[in-house]
């Protein structure tokens, strides 16, 4: 974008800091997990919010984390080759009439494959008008998320308007997909209904996790270490990369930058329509009008708020759709409780700063622990609405605190064309 | 340089005339492979619109949709010529729309004759929405944040904020006997009740389209006529030539966006004032609309008027396909192609425009070349040796290697 040249005095100054990335022990980690699950606890036994732990909740956050995942996945895919991909929604769009027609005609497995075939025809598009016809990203990726709202509708009138049960808007029902349970965990149930103190957080997280769970969440979980592997283990990925860092210097190696491109945006395309078709299959088990609900935007936002890296992602993922499942299980109550859990953070992150002698830092933490409490303690609910623009609001908060430590990639979103360096 | 150049005309003309045909091809196709006559389709949506059954109360209504959907264009068009995305007009206008239309109807206003009520919302609605589009620019500004995501998250902000305000508990009433909630109604001194423009019709055409004639000449004049204008189109083209040549690139992003957000602000006011007298839940999306018709219309003020034009029609006229048993979503598959065709056929012609220019610098730098290299008398002497190593020169499509093309042209012949 032309107005983002005029406002860096240097010609890339901000990248070209090197990125100090803070790599994360397994031991770090296990212990934040533990202590996360025992904060969790703790609210819920002093609030009295059960639904923030049980397993039902916890499985709807899952259920709700995987399309928004796999949206973001395929975010991912497009920007690390270089190409801003703002037609997510419209692939989304075409997966779930993809998942739907095709579990319908071809079974639950043809579904998968045409949602994501369906997507990955968006995403061709995509490809074709930005990487062949240098159009603007942005341009082409608002066209295409019209063009898919009014090809989803004319299809689905086509095809679900003559079928039993279905009609402009909406499909028959969908035969569900399998699920899969682990052995055992389910007779934990008993556990899960005492409200021990951590013994049954432990258990309602885990029976959230691991029972009933679709063959296509474990799919989309497996994408994630995937996409890792291919982007950052592979040839294969670190060309796709270059294309997105460098894509002269790539060309000048022998990468066929084009090419690369090509693969990305339809592997995005493709990731984005699974994750339309989990919409329309697995989710609610049926096609309706406007499903996705701005889940591509969100898909997109996780992207950014994990830093464009496969693990970030997943992680907001799962925050956006922990939120989202919570609105759904007493929503305004069970996040006016996490308000004490955001203020017991914010107040140990405080006293940290200040024994580290960030004495600015560390007030205003403790300040904002304040607040979150004085809300918490004056307010009996937190209205539906603003539980639904958490993502967004995270989203923006992130990139406005955080802007320096984010990195996305040298190249992203300007035109590219062969030899033009 | 002449204003009219004909050669720059006809890709103008021509590129939007391309999309439609286009356009109008794929859904033909679609329709014939569903097994429906596509020329059926067309010819009920032209005689809905302009026939002589209902063609004036439609006509009318595709004026009054046209209005909102220019405003609309004419907002994200103003962000456009300096390369800025505002993706945020649907929360922009939402959130004005719903302060505006809240204290119009607020009853400590109530003194207010009805004129003066009827400036105080417009303008209510410009400082909101430009307010909302501020902070994306100040992100922008001061975080470094893309405002196409900024505003993107605005939207669904603005989304909650607006559905948490719009309840019977704050802003929001119940309309005897209805389930609809919405604004207290405005008092009828501030409505504007619209003329008729064709005879034999009760339908009326929104008084708003003067204000929506009054913006496009503004922005025609902004834009074209005055040193803020001619800033901000320079810093579209050439960001680093404008700076150089001191434009502060703060201050025009931040008033590029508020300008932007202030006219989204009004984008909604049409059928709030002209129709609805109340503000309701249905405030139409129309962010990714104007987007669609402010690249149509090439960002001119006129080309957007055609192209909201051609918008509303099809959205308006789509009503008899139903009747015919075509699906009327074939119009949103037609807009869809028709801003994907012309995006594309805008790029192609200027990739021709400019290969077309190079050649004539092609052209004239190698007869300059030839006529200062010493060329050795006997292949000067040559007949046609001039003429052949010229057009060489301009077949080149890169500039940097036109002025040795014909040099070493010279290497191979001698």
């Amino acid at each position: 974008m032309t107005a983002d040249t005029m406002l860096t005095p240097t010609p890339g100054g901000a990248t070209t800091a090197p990125a100090k990335a803070r790599r994360w022990s397994w031991p770090v980690i296990l212990l934040l997990v533990a202590a996360g699950l025992v904060g969790f606890a703790a609210v819920r036994v002093l609030t009295g919010a059960d639904d923030i732990t049980s397993s039902g909740a916890i499985r709807a956050a899952l259920a709700a984390a995987v399309p928004i995942g796999l949206a973001g996945l395929g975010g991912l895919w497009a920007e690390r080759a270089g190409v801003i991909n703002i037609g997510l929604e419209g692939m989304m769009i075409l997966g779930t009439w993809g998942g739907a027609w095709g579990a319908l005609t071809f079974g639950v497995w043809g579904g998968i494959l045409v949602g994501a075939l369906a997507g990955a025809l968006g995403g061709l598009l995509h490809a074709l008008a930005t990487v062949t016809f240098n159009v603007d990203h942005i341009v082409s990726g608002v066209a295409i998320n019209i063009l898919a709202f009014g090809l989803a509708r004319f299809l689905s009138s086509l095809t679900f308007a003559n079928m039993q049960g279905g009609g402009d808007t909406q499909s028959p029902n969908v035969q569900s997909l399998p699920t899969i349970s682990v052995p055992g965990v389910s007779a934990l149930d008993g556990l899960e209904r005492r409200h021990w103190f951590v013994l049954s957080d432990i258990t309602g997280v885990l029976r959230g996790l691991m029972t009933n769970v679709s063959v296509l969440t474990l799919i989309a979980l497996a994408l994630v270490p995937i996409t890792y592997y291919v982007l950052w283990r592979t040839a294969f990925g670190l060309r796709l990369r270059s294309c997105g860092e460098n894509p002269h210097a790539a060309e000048t190696l022998g990468v066929n930058v084009y090419r690369y491109k090509y693969y990305a945006v339809v592997v995005s395309g493709a990731l984005a329509g699974l994750g339309g078709a989990f919409l329309s299959m697995v989710a609610s088990s049926i096609y309706r009008e406007s499903q996705t609900a701005g889940r591509g935007f969100i898909g997109l936002a996780t992207m950014i708020f994990g830093n464009w890296r496969p693990g970030g992602l997943a992680a907001g993922a799962l925050l956006f759709g922990y939120t989202d499942a919570l609105q759904l299980r007493r929503g305004s109550e069970s996040v006016h409780a996490l308000l004490l859990l955001i203020s017991a953070v914010l107040l140990a992150v405080g006293i940290w700063q200040l024994v580290r002698g960030r004495r600015v830092a560390g007030a205003v933490s403790i300040g904002l622990a304040a607040l979150v409490a004085v809300w918490y303690f004056t307010t009996d609910a937190i209205p539906v609405e603003f539980v639904q623009a958490t993502p967004y609001v995270t989203t923006l908060v992130v990139l406005a605190l955080a802007s320096q430590r984010l990195r996305p990639p040298a190249a992203d979103g300007q035109p590219y064309r062969r030899g033009d360096s | 340089m002449k204003r009219w150049d004909l050669r720059r005309a006809i890709p103008v003309v021509l590129a939007p005339l391309g999309a439609l045909l286009l356009a109008a091809a794929v859904s033909s196709i679609a329709l014939m492979i569903s097994g429906k006559d596509p020329f059926a389709a067309f010819s009920a949506m032209f005689d809905y619109a302009f026939g002589p059954n209902s063609g004036k109360d439609v006509t009318t209504e595709i004026l009054n949709k046209a209005t909102a959907y220019y405003l609309a264009a004419l907002a994200v068009a103003i962000g456009f010529r300096m390369g800025l995305f505002n993706i945020g007009v649907d929360g922009q206008s939402r959130l004005a729309t719903l302060a505006a239309g809240a204290l119009g109807a607020a009853s400590f206003l109530s003194f207010m004759p009805g004129f003066l009520k009827i400036v105080l919302i417009v303008l209510v609605a410009m400082a909101v929405g430009a307010a909302w589009a501020g902070v994306a620019a100040l992100l922008k500004v001061y975080r470094g944040v893309s405002e196409v995501i900024s505003t993107i998250m605005l939207n669904f902000i603005g989304g909650a904020i607006f559905a948490y305000l719009l309840t019977t508990d704050r802003l929001g009433v119940k309309a005897p006997g209805g389930e609809i909630v919405s604004t207290p109604i405005l008092p009828s001194d501030s409505w504007l009740n619209g003329f008729v423009l064709f005879p034999g019709t009760s339908n009326r055409v929104f008084d708003f389209i003067f204000v929506a004639i009054a913006m496009g000449i503004a922005y025609w004049f902004l834009l074209g006529r005055t040193r803020f204008g001619f800033d901000l189109r320079a810093s579209g083209m050439n960001p680093s030539a404008a700076v150089a040549s001191g434009v502060n690139a703060k201050r025009m992003v931040i008033t590029t966006m508020l300008l932007s957000g202030g006219v989204a602000g009004l984008v909604a006011l049409p059928e709030v004032l002209g129709r609805d007298h109340a503000v309701t839940t249905s405030v139409p999306a129309l962010g990714f609309t104007g987007i669609a018709i402010a690249l149509l219309g090439r960002n001119s003020p006129i080309g957007i008027a055609l192209a909201s034009l051609l918008w509303a029609f099809l959205d308006v006229s789509n009503l008899p396909l139903d009747l015919l048993d075509i699906p009327k979503e074939i119009v949103t598959i037609m807009q869809g192609v028709t801003v994907l065709a012309v995006v594309v056929a805008y790029e192609l012609a200027a990739r021709i425009s400019r290969r077309q220019q190079q050649r004539r610098v092609g052209v004239a730098t190698g007869e300059a070349a030839i006529m200062t290299l010493e060329i050795p008398a006997e292949i000067a002497a040559k007949p046609g040796v001039k003429a052949v190593s010229a057009e060489e020169g301009s077949d080149s499509s890169e500039p940097s290697s036109t002025p040795d093309g014909p040099g070493r042209h010279r290497e191979e012949r001698a």
